[in-house]
């Protein structure tokens, strides 16, 4: 569970910042000279400069460090002999980061969907990050396929953590994501997780099962009990339900347009 | 250097006691009483080192505070490291060797010395590498209470601190028969860079005071749902919590008074009749503490080490880094309690004031957790009259766009914006010990993603006890300091006005763990340039929810509290939330030295250089 604080960049600043101040010292210098009249203090050696320049990474307090981090937002069992994975994973600084995303889906027995995102994030606002990248969608009933991404994460007013993405195919088609979760403490232990996913695409693709316009939509609400902050188990049902083109294909293939299942799984970071 | 033995110490002192004339210090190390521990530290009693040559070793040191067996970094083997007892007028020379792994450093907190002796690698010096011994020496030309610690890394949340105490070359105006050293810390289990890491992935992941459905619920049913919306909303459009109190808590923390846990409570005899003087420093990396001991007043007599005019209370807060020095008079047969709760009411610090060793006091029950109000948030909502806390006041008209930068009030004189030098005043300033008269001007610094908020109006941090404490006389009767209590005892030394006065803000971002001065990080910021010997006022405005400790280096804080004849010199300085404050800086000590937030991990950006040219 530890998570390492990586420190090469502290060094690099470090040794930037003594730098920094060795080229100033002249001019420094040169300022003591004009001050002619100096009040009547008693006179205090002047501070060394850094000349040995600490070159260790933890020698001083500034810790400009590159921070990594592993979520599982939800792993969890489903009815039927389904289940699904739904995590994040970053590295970077304040207002950098390369961040990870995927999402993994089976029914009944069989990987259905999955697609991993590869991101890169930057802090735009206090609680907005603008990301942008590419996403994979792995070959499993349909072909594999890439996109390019455009998004906004981050805290939405009324503590909504909140992702909206934009999909760009290789072939011109379009997506667009809306993800919205919110946390309610039932006590400091036990949380109450309402979470909303909307998918809209331009064009109907009977491959992919996915319809023009408002595709499919899926509601969460799950109950976790956090152990630690880093490890929760929770249950919950999950509903999803198809629209339009989307209804048409899947009853087409003869599955039912809407699902609600029970789930029981584990939400948790390192 | 005497290891002791807590038994026979205590008893011999007591009959030693007894025959010794009143003003003499005589005390410097803590009667401790032996207590079923499983440390492996040197001492059950902290150490008391005399003289002016000390050797001091950094090194690795096993404890158990909670069960778990940890490694802590001491000096000499002490969680709290011995007390360096010295005499003013004297050259102290101090040998620091460094016998861990990594670089470290130990800082004079509170000394007036040259700053190569000041202890912050990449600034004063390049700090000790592994292996490596630095010699320290430097004049005593003050006295009183003071600390140390490292200033590398996150060791002093890893236990290397310590207490200095200074005996003054004139005779000590405060009176008194035994002195103790309390010094209060924090202790972790969980290593300080998972702490750090925790935050940044979660600001909130040690706060287990969250609001909850049943809050909610309560707040229905008291005022309805209309008028909690409107009070909520506020809170929930700016995606901040009202029990934002403390960053890290009871939740991890166990509370050390002088290196013993709440159960082990340390503890300290007196003879009834005796003027028994606590030396308190607060040597925890994030715990601010407020401290009573019920059943006594307490005089406060020293501030930061410097004498005070007496002011009697029966409680105060001690910020990070601060000291006080307070003179009981237990007059019974009976143990008092010390007592230190956090801030947060998440936990305590607590020991035992007793004429008996077999005598031993309760703990007393922890006050109410304090809830922020609008007021903390700097929005001038809520009155002075100390009756402001809880969740009372509406939301509505409150105004928390961005505030134009170009709006100064008339009576204040235009500033100068000078990039990362802050924001300087030069015209129509506040008279000296008055504090200050000028405009609130957020700089367009503060317009980033590492800022969640600016104080539109923020109040007076002075006549102001702080969150938790506003209600604590009309509540439970009890007289609590504030800054504005705080006199020097003796005249202010130099009378001159400040020729300059810069305004710097305390910003943040509670969701990232971002923290920063005017919204820049210390990585990202120029050195404050100072002139060698002008005289300028700084004024500091907090643009955040927490209440944050403010240490400069080298040179006084010069508190103004409102009387110009007798300011208070300080070393940190506590900035209450949405709150301003103002103190003089005399500019007299040549180099570079550390200016910063105390709470540990707001130091990696809430940091500046100071340059003294």
């Amino acid at each position: 569970m530890r998570r390492a604080t990586m420190k090469p960049i502290v060094i690099l600043s470090a040794s930037l910042a003594a730098q920094v101040v060795v080229a100033e010292e002249p001019a420094s210098t040169g300022e003591h000279a004009m001050h002619g009249a100096r009040p009547a203090y008693s006179e205090q050696p002047a501070s060394p400069n850094l000349q040995h320049a600490p070159d260790a990474p933890d020698q001083q307090m500034d810790h400009e460090v590159l921070l990594t981090n592993v979520t599982i937002d939800q792993l969890e069992r489903r009815e039927n002999d389904s289940g699904a994975l739904e995590g994040s994973a970053w590295i970077g600084g304040d207002r950098d980061k390369l961040w990870f995303k995927t999402e993994v889906e089976r029914e009944e027995g069989e990987t259905e969907k999955a697609e991993l995102q590869a991101l890169y994030s930057r802090a735009i606002s206090p609680y907005w990050n603008l990301q942008a990248g590419v996403r994979h969608d792995f070959e499993l009933e349909s072909d594999s396929r890439n996109w390019g991404i455009i998004g906004l994460n981050g805290l939405a007013p009324y503590f909504f953590e909140s992702d909206a993405s934009l999909f760009v195919g290789e072939d011109g088609d379009s997506a667009l994501r809306f993800e919205t979760e919110y946390e309610l403490l039932l006590t400091q232990r036990w949380i109450l997780s309402p979470k909303v996913e909307l998918n809209f695409y331009g064009q109907n693709d009977r491959e992919t099962g996915t319809g023009s316009g408002l595709s499919d939509a899926g509601a969460g609400l799950r109950l976790r009990y956090e152990f630690t902050p880093q490890f929760a188990p929770y249950i919950g049902v999950n509903h999803e339900k198809k629209f339009g083109n989307a209804a048409d294909f899947a009853r087409d293939e003869g599955e039912s347009p809407s699902e609600t299942t029970w789930v029981v799984g584990l939400h948790a970071w390192f | 250097m005497k290891k002791q033995n807590p038994f026979g110490e205590n008893l011999s002192r007591r009959t030693f006691v007894t025959g010794v004339a009143a003003g003499a210090a005589l005390l410097g190390s803590a009667g401790a009483v032996a207590k079923p521990r499983q440390s492996t530290l040197n001492s059950d009693a902290v150490d008391t080192l005399r003289g002016n040559r000390f050797d001091l070793d950094i090194g690795y040191t096993p404890v158990n505070f909670t069960g778990r067996n940890r490694t802590a970094v001491t000096v000499n083997d002490g969680l709290p490291g011995p007390i360096l007892r010295w005499k003013e007028g004297e050259t102290v020379t101090l040998n620091v060797t460094n016998n861990l792994a990594h670089d470290s450093s130990i800082h004079w907190h509170g000394m007036i010395l040259p700053s190569n002796m000041d202890g912050v690698p990449g600034l004063s010096f390049a700090g000790i590498k592994p292996g490596e011994t630095y010699r320290y020496q430097f004049d005593v030309n003050q006295s009183g209470t003071y600390w140390y610690h490292s200033h590398s890394d996150f060791q002093e949340q890893q236990g290397l601190y310590g207490a200095i105490v200074i005996d003054p070359a004139e005779p000590d105006p405060v009176a008194y028969d035994r002195d103790y050293v309390v010094l209060l810390s924090d202790w972790s289990d969980e290593s300080p860079h998972d702490i750090y890491s925790h935050l940044k992935t979660e600001g909130h992941y040690y706060n287990r005071q969250r609001r909850t459905a049943g809050d909610l619920w309560d707040e229905i049913r008291e005022k309805g749902v209309a008028q909690t919306w409107r009070d909520r909303k506020m809170w929930n459009e700016m995606r901040m919590s009202d029990r934002d109190i403390s960053d890290v808590t009871g939740y991890t923390y166990t509370f050390l008074m002088n290196g013993q846990t709440p159960d082990a409570n340390w503890t300290a005899l007196f003879q009834k009749g005796e003027k028994v003087r606590l030396r308190f420093i607060n040597a925890a990396a994030m715990s601010i503490f407020d401290i009573r001991i019920p059943g006594l007043k307490m005089t406060v007599v020293a501030s930061d080490g410097q004498n005070i005019e007496p002011v009697s209370v029966d409680e105060f807060r001690i910020g990070v880094a601060e000291t006080y020095d307070v003179v009981v008079e237990p007059d019974g047969d009976s143990a008092y309690p010390l007592f230190a709760q956090t801030i947060d009411r998440s936990g305590f610090a607590r020991g035992t004031l007793t004429p008996d060793p077999a005598l031993r006091a309760g703990v007393p029950t922890m006050d109410y957790a304090p809830v922020l109000t609008h007021r903390d948030m700097g929005m001038g909502h809520g009155s002075m009259s100390g009756m402001d806390h809880g969740q009372h006041g509406s939301a509505s008209g409150m105004d928390h766009s961005r505030h134009e930068s170009g709006d100064y009030s008339p009576h204040g004189g235009r500033p100068e914006l000078g990039g990362m030098q802050g924001t300087w005043f030069t015209d129509n300033l506040g008279r000296a010990g008055h504090g200050s008269d000028s405009p609130i001007v957020h700089m367009p610094s503060e317009y980033g993603y590492g800022v969640d908020m600016r104080s539109q109006m923020p109040m007076d941090g002075l006549n102001d006890p702080g969150i938790g404490l506003r209600d604590h006389r009309q509540r439970y009767g009890r007289r609590v300091l504030t800054y504005a209590d705080i006199r020097n005892l003796t005249l202010t030394i130099d009378r001159r006005e400040p020729t300059r006065e810069l305004q710097l803000h305390l910003t943040g971002n509670m969701e990232r763990y971002m923290w920063s001065m005017d919204g820049i990080k210390f990585s990202d910021a120029e050195p404050l340039v100072l002139k060698y010997g002008e005289r300028i006022r700084i004024t500091l405005v907090n643009d955040t929810m927490m209440t944050h400790p403010i240490h400069l280096h080298g040179m006084w804080s010069e508190l103004e509290t409102g009387d110009a004849e007798y300011i208070p010199r300080k070393h940190t300085v506590i900035v209450q939330p949405g709150s301003k404050i103002s103190y003089l800086v005399n500019v007299d000590a040549y180099g570079r030295w550390a200016y910063h937030c105390h709470l540990l991990y707001h130091m990696p950006g809430m940091f500046r250089e100071v340059r003294v040219v």
